[in-house]
C-alpha cells in the first residue's frame, strides 16, 4: 500500500523557563493508506505532542514529517483531529457544529448540507439534527465530533485518546462505532491512547515508545483471527488478544524498569 | 407576583394527578410568598406614614425633611411644568450614551489584550492602578479640561466604569478552555476564528453580567458628573435643593433615582434571561 504519512528523525523540545525539556526524540516511522495505526506509551511521554506536531500546530525542532511524499510544510496537507473531548459548542445546534470546520474553511455550500444530512442519517443523529449538543448521549457527542472532522475530507484521521472522557460501557461501544466509520468512509487513521486493549482491539499496526524523551521502542502488527466483521469488540474475543496485550505490557514495562534502575 | 399567580393557576388545573402532600406543600410555600410581599409592602407603607406623620405632628421639621406629601406636590408641579421629565430625560440620555461607550470602548480593549499578550502585559499595572483609583478624584480635572457641560459628565461616568469592565472581560476572555481554541486551530481556523466562533460566543453571558453592573455604574458616574458640572439632570436637581435648601428636590430625585436603577436593572435582567437560557 502507498505510504501516505512519514515521520523521519522527528525531534521536539518544549522551551520554559524553568529549563528545556525534550518532548520527542528520533522519533520514525510511517502510515500507509488505509491503515489504522495506534500508538501506545506512558502517560506524558509526549504523544500529545507528537499529534500536535503531524498536525502542523507547532513546528518540530528537528527532523521531517512527509504527507503523500510532500514536505508536510509546503504539500496542501488535510489533517482531522479528534481531540480527547468531543468540545461540541454548546451554544450552536448539532447541525450547526458540525458545519464549524466547513464555515472556517470557507467550504460550506448547499452540496455540503446534503452531505451532512445523508451521514447524520446513516451514523443515527438525524433526530439530533437541531438539538443543542447537550441533549445528546456521550456515544452520540463522539459520533457528530468524528462528522465534524470528515467533513473537511482529511487524508488523515488523527485520534487523541477520543474515548478517555467517556465510562467504560459506552467506551467500547464508541470505539466500534468509530472504527466502523472510519473504515466506511476508508480513511487513515493514527490513534493515540494508554489503554493496551483498545489499541488491540482498533489498530493493525502499534507503535509503543518509550518514556520521555519518547522515541519509538518497538512496531507490532496485529493480526487477530477473528470470525466474522473484525470489529474492535470483536476483536477483544480473538485468541491472540492476550498474547498481543501481555506482549505490549511487557514492552511498556521493561523500560520503567531500566528507569527504576538508573534512579 | 404574576409567576406566584400563574403558579397558583397551574396547581389549580392539574390538581387531580398531584398528590395532596405535593398540594399541601405548593399551597404553603404560595402562602409563605405571600406573606414575605405583604410584608414588603407593609415596610414601605408604615416607612413613609411615619414620616409623613411625624412631619405632621411637628416632630421633625418637613423644612429639613422634607415629607412625602411635599414630594408628591413637587412632582405634580415639576410634571405640570414639564421640567420633570426634562431632568429625567437628560439623566438618563447621559446614562444610555456612557453605558453604551463602556461597552464599545472595553469591549474593544479587552479583545485587543486578549489579542496581544504583549501589550496586556505592558498595560497591565496601569489598568490595576486607574481601576482602584476613586474616579471622583478626577471629576474635577475633566470640567478644567473639558469644560462645564455634557461632555465632561459623560467622560467622567466612564471613567468610573471602564477600567473595571476591562479588566473583567480580559480576564474571562482569558479563561477560555485551551483545548476549545485548539479545536478551531485543529479545523484550520485563525486567531480571528477563534475570537468570534468560541471567545465571544462563550462569554456571551459574562457580557451581560458586566452590562449589569454598568448600567448601575454609569448611573453613579453620571450623578458625580451632574453634582460638579450640570445645569439639568437628577444629579443637579440633588445639589441645587440642598443649596437653596429645597429639601423636596433632593428627595424627589433620589426617589426617582432609586425607580430608574430599578428599572435599568431589570431591562438588562430580562435581557440576560433572553440570552443566557
Amino acid at each position: 500500500m502507498r505510504e501516505l504519512l512519514k515521520i523521519d528523525n522527528l525531534s521536539y523540545s518544549y522551551h520554559t523557563l524553568a529549563g528545556e525539556t525534550t518532548a520527542l526524540s528520533d522519533v520514525t516511522f510511517s502510515v500507509s493508506e488505509g491503515e489504522f495505526v495506534a500508538i501506545v506509551g506512558p502517560s506524558g511521554c509526549g504523544k500529545s505532542t507528537l499529534l500536535s506536531l503531524i498536525a502542523g500546530l507547532i513546528s518540530p525542532s528537528r527532523g521531517e514529517i512527509y504527507i503523500n511524499g510532500n514536505d508536510a510544510r509546503t504539500s496542501g496537507k488535510n489533517i482531522g483531529y479528534m481531540l480527547q473531548k468531543d468540545h461540541l459548542l454548546e451554544w450552536r445546534s448539532t447541525l450547526k457544529n458540525l458545519t464549524l470546520g466547513l464555515e472556517i474553511q470557507h467550504k460550506l455550500t448547499e452540496e455540503s448540507y446534503v452531505i451532512i444530512n445523508k451521514m447524520l442519517d446513516t451514523y443515527g443523529l438525524i433526530t439530533f439534527r437541531d438539538s443543542k449538543p447537550s441533549q445528546l448521549s456521550g456515544g452520540m457527542r463522539q459520533r457528530a465530533a468524528l462528522i465534524r472532522t470528515l467533513l473537511l475530507e482529511p487524508d488523515i484521521l488523527l485520534l487523541d485518546e477520543p474515548f478517555s472522557a467517556l465510562d467504560y460501557q459506552t467506551r467500547l461501544e464508541v470505539s466500534d462505532d468509530i472504527w466502523g466509520i472510519i473504515r466506511k468512509e476508508k480513511k487513515t487513521a493514527v490513534l493515540i491512547t494508554h489503554d493496551i486493549a483498545e489499541a488491540v482491539s482498533m489498530a493493525d499496526r502499534i507503535i509503543i515508545l518509550t518514556d520521555r524523551p519518547a522515541t519509538v521502542k518497538s512496531i507490532i502488527d496485529v493480526n487477530l483471527t477473528v470470525e466474522g466483521e473484525r470489529t474492535p469488540f470483536a476483536a477483544r474475543s480473538a485468541v491472540e488478544f492476550k498474547d498481543y496485550f501481555n506482549l505490549i505490557w511487557k514492552e511498556l514495562n521493561q523500560h520503567e524498569d531500566i528507569t527504576k534502575l538508573r534512579a | 407576583m404574576r409567576t406566584l399567580r400563574s403558579l397558583e393557576r397551574s396547581y389549580k388545573n392539574r390538581s387531580e394527578v398531584v398528590s395532596s402532600a405535593q398540594q399541601a406543600y405548593v399551597a404553603a410555600y404560595i402562602t409563605k410568598m405571600k406573606r414575605i410581599r405583604l410584608i414588603q409592602i407593609l415596610i414601605l407603607v408604615v416607612f413613609i406614614g411615619l414620616w409623613e406623620g411625624s412631619t405632621r405632628l411637628g416632630i421633625v421639621d418637613s423644612f429639613v425633611f422634607s415629607s412625602p406629601s411635599r414630594v408628591v406636590h413637587c412632582i405634580i408641579t415639576m410634571i405640570a411644568d414639564g421640567s420633570l421629565f426634562m431632568h429625567i430625560g437628560i439623566t438618563l440620555l447621559e446614562t444610555f450614551v456612557s453605558f453604551g461607550l463602556v461597552i464599545l470602548i472595553g469591549l474593544l480593549i479587552a479583545i485587543l489584550l486578549w489579542w496581544n499578550d504583549s501589550v496586556s502585559k505592558v498595560l497591565e499595572p496601569y489598568l490595576v492602578i486607574l481601576n482602584s483609583l476613586p474616579k471622583s478624584a478626577l471629576a474635577p480635572v475633566f470640567i478644567v479640561w473639558l469644560g462645564n457641560n455634557m461632555k465632561t459628565i459623560i467622560i467622567a461616568a466612564i471613567s468610573v466604569a471602564v477600567f473595571g469592565t476591562i479588566i473583567t472581560l480580559y480576564t474571562d476572555f482569558k479563561e477560555v478552555e485551551e483545548d476549545k481554541i485548539k479545536l478551531i486551530r485543529t479545523l484550520g481556523g485563525s486567531k480571528k476564528d477563534v475570537l468570534f466562533r468560541v471567545v465571544i460566543p462563550s462569554n456571551l453571558a459574562s457580557i451581560i453580567s458586566v452590562m449589569k453592573v454598568n448600567i448601575g455604574l454609569s448611573l453613579v458616574g453620571v450623578i458625580i458628573g451632574e453634582f460638579l458640572a450640570a445645569k439639568a439632570g437628577l444629579g443637579y436637581l440633588i445639589i441645587y435643593g440642598s443649596q437653596v435648601f429645597k429639601l423636596d428636590y433632593v428627595i424627589m430625585s433620589i426617589t426617582i433615582l432609586c425607580i430608574v436603577a430599578a428599572m435599568l436593572y431589570k431591562v438588562l435582567g430580562y435581557y440576560e434571561k433572553k440570552y443566557t437560557s
